[in-house]
């Protein structure tokens, strides 16, 4: 990295030298300093990327238990056989599907009915879109313990307050609804990132195209999927992709409310690694989880990058 | 019957009152916390919860006996602000490249770049845990400001991108006629044009560093551990300390969700990289 940074520096001062230089060998300078300014950053994303996935890759293929040191014999594809047929991956891949897909729809939903709420002027909206999206500035151990302890808590939580004073027995929620929990503690995360990109995006709407449709005899339901939500499209687009890189891997909100129980009923793909490499030292079976997680999540992931950042780079 | 005024009228504040209603559903967890930092431990487990009691600052008093705060408060702010710090003066220079020498590689290192944040960190914990360990780099701020400053420079990277893309090449033209370099032009006429959306990329990269809570959690023990983990700590089941709970967390939060108030609207065109403005 200093390297290149210190051959920066001599390019420019080499310019400065031949100012006079011809407009062609000028251009060809140019183009190395760009080279060169670009480069520590490309550099170390590169290390960042490949050291430890190869790393991951080498790992994966043999017995590496740190409770047995010294006993790290290639094994093949034994550590993909053993992560793939246990049970907890099943649940795992299903649990981080679910959590993914759930949040999601939830987000985006709310998050376009929020942003249409709120469009039109009314008393304190200044005050209403400083509340709506607080919760996305909250780190997320906080959110986490904050509902865990303080709203879903099935003595003492508001929640088990608000049941009991319409008569019901408060829910037990991380006892009877682990993921469910989980997903709404997510959910409120992550809505106030929808409202934040689409309220933005709402204010760029063409008024008087809206009015137009107005006078035509346009509902406001027919005027909402016709002009509104074509035009939310490309922000809808860039939320899901942003929140899906995010949500992929969850991983505090699981860690200081379950730790991935009962059972293996909140433990996303995610957790299960850290569970096997951490708390249980098997660093060949959670490289070969690793492994399976970055295919997984590059299956899901790149084809949104492809579609959305192809788009991004186009109009920018 | 209604007259058309007196519809409208009413309109305006049905939908109001909904947004208002909505807009406190979603913040009461936050008000929740901040009303509970003031009690007493006996009142925050009270069943039901009660809204009006008498309010104590013993919590934010007592913060440090139990929990160390200003120790993990400080590592908080050295990690996010080294690596926003190393971060933009790797984004910078890589952003000016890419906007105004652009080559046919330029796009393709862009989406590539974003592509590394498609690496799921579970994907790499283990080899980085081990290579931490051997360069003892675990539980230290370095080992924390390194690994920030890779995983946000894609974003960082991007946004900047969008920013200088904006800047008309006149100008740039201009500055160059006049014998400056690259590295005047960066200094003299880009950063001081682009202030406003550096400003929220900073910003960003705080934010994201402040809240991180997958390699803090994993790679710090207590030297180097920053305020997430030690409000992870209270997940532990030694006691019932909600009222603390919600002190530390209400400190916490508070520069990062004043912070994110002043710039929502700055954040926004960073945060979708230029899509909506």
């Amino acid at each position: 990295m200093s390297i290149t940074s210190l051959q920066a520096g001599v390019n420019t001062a080499s310019d400065m030298a031949t100012g006079s230089a011809g407009p062609k060998l000028q251009k060809r300078r140019r183009s190395r300093v760009g080279l060169a300014m670009v480069s520590p950053s490309v550099l170390a994303l590169l290390v960042w990327m490949a050291v430890p996935l190869a790393m991951t890759i080498y790992f994966s293929l043999i017995r590496y238990n740190l409770l047995y040191p010294g006993d790290n014999e290639f094994v093949g594809l034994e550590n993909f056989y053993y992560f793939l047929t246990d049970e907890g991956f099943v649940a795992g891949a299903f649990n981080t599907l679910w959590l993914v897909l759930s949040v999601l729809a939830i987000s985006v939903v709310a998050g376009v009915l929020i942003a249409v709420l709120v469009d039109t002027p009314f008393f304190g909206r200044g005050i209403v879109r400083v509340m709506l999206i607080s919760p996305f500035f909250i780190m997320p151990t906080v959110s986490a313990l904050v509902w865990k302890n303080l709203l879903l808590h099935p003595v003492s939580g508001v929640l088990a307050a608000v049941w009991r004073f319409f008569g019901a027995t408060p829910i037990d929620w991380f006892t009877d609804y682990p993921l469910q929990a989980i997903i709404l503690i997510v959910s409120w995360q992550w809505i106030p990132f929808a409202v934040l990109i689409l309220m933005t995006a709402m204010q760029s709407l063409d008024q008087e195209q809206k009015d137009a449709a107005r006078l035509d005899g346009a509902g406001p339901i027919a005027i909402f999927w016709h002009i509104t939500l074509p035009h939310l499209a490309r922000p809808i687009a860039v939320v899901i992709m942003i929140e899906t890189i995010f949500l992929l891997s969850i991983f505090a909100e699981i860690f200081t409310t379950t730790g991935g129980g009962p059972g293996y009923e909140t433990t996303n793909l995610a957790f299960l690694i850290y569970s096997q490499a951490l708390l249980q030292f098997d660093v060949g079976m959670a490289s070969a989880g690793g492994l399976i997680a970055v295919v997984i999540a590059n299956i899901a992931a790149f084809m949104l990058v492809r579609m959305i950042g192809k788009n991004l780079t186009d109009k920018a | 019957m209604l007259s058309l005024k007196q519809t409208r009228h009413l309109r305006t504040v049905l939908i109001g009152s909904l947004a208002w209603l909505v807009a406190l559903a979603i913040f009461f967890p936050i008000f929740w916390m901040l009303l509970t930092s003031f009690k007493t431990e006996i009142d925050a487990f009270t069943s039901p919860p009660q809204l009006f009691f008498a309010p104590t600052l013993e919590n934010y008093i007592h913060i440090d006996e139990r929990s160390d705060y200003f120790h993990y408060a400080w590592n908080s702010v050295v990690v996010s602000f080294g690596s926003t710090f190393i971060g933009m003066l790797l984004a910078v220079p890589a952003a000016y490249s890419m906007a105004f020498f652009e080559t046919k590689r330029t796009k393709n290192t862009l989406l590539w770049m974003l592509s590394t944040k498609m690496l799921p960190p579970v994907g790499v914990l283990v080899p980085i845990y081990l290579l931490f360990k051997d360069f003892g780099l675990l539980d230290t701020k370095l080992g924390l400001v390194i690994i920030y400053t890779l995983i946000n420079l894609p974003i960082m990277v991007w946004m900047v991108y969008t920013y200088f893309k904006e800047i008309p090449k006149d100008i740039l033209e201009a500055a160059r006629l006049d014998g400056a370099t690259p590295g005047q032009e960066i200094y003299r006429v880009l950063l001081p044009i682009a202030k406003g959306g550096l400003a929220s990329t900073i910003l960003l990269s705080l934010i994201l560093s402040w809240n991180e809570a997958f390699w803090s959690l994993n790679l710090t023990a207590s030297g180097a551990a920053p305020l997430t983990a030690l409000v992870a700590s209270y997940s532990s089941p030694e006691g019932l300390f909600w009222a603390k709970l919600s002190a530390v967390s209400t400190l916490a939060c508070a520069p990062i969700l004043i912070f994110g108030w002043l710039s929502q609207k700055q954040l926004v065109r960073g945060l979708s990289f230029g899509a909506v403005k």
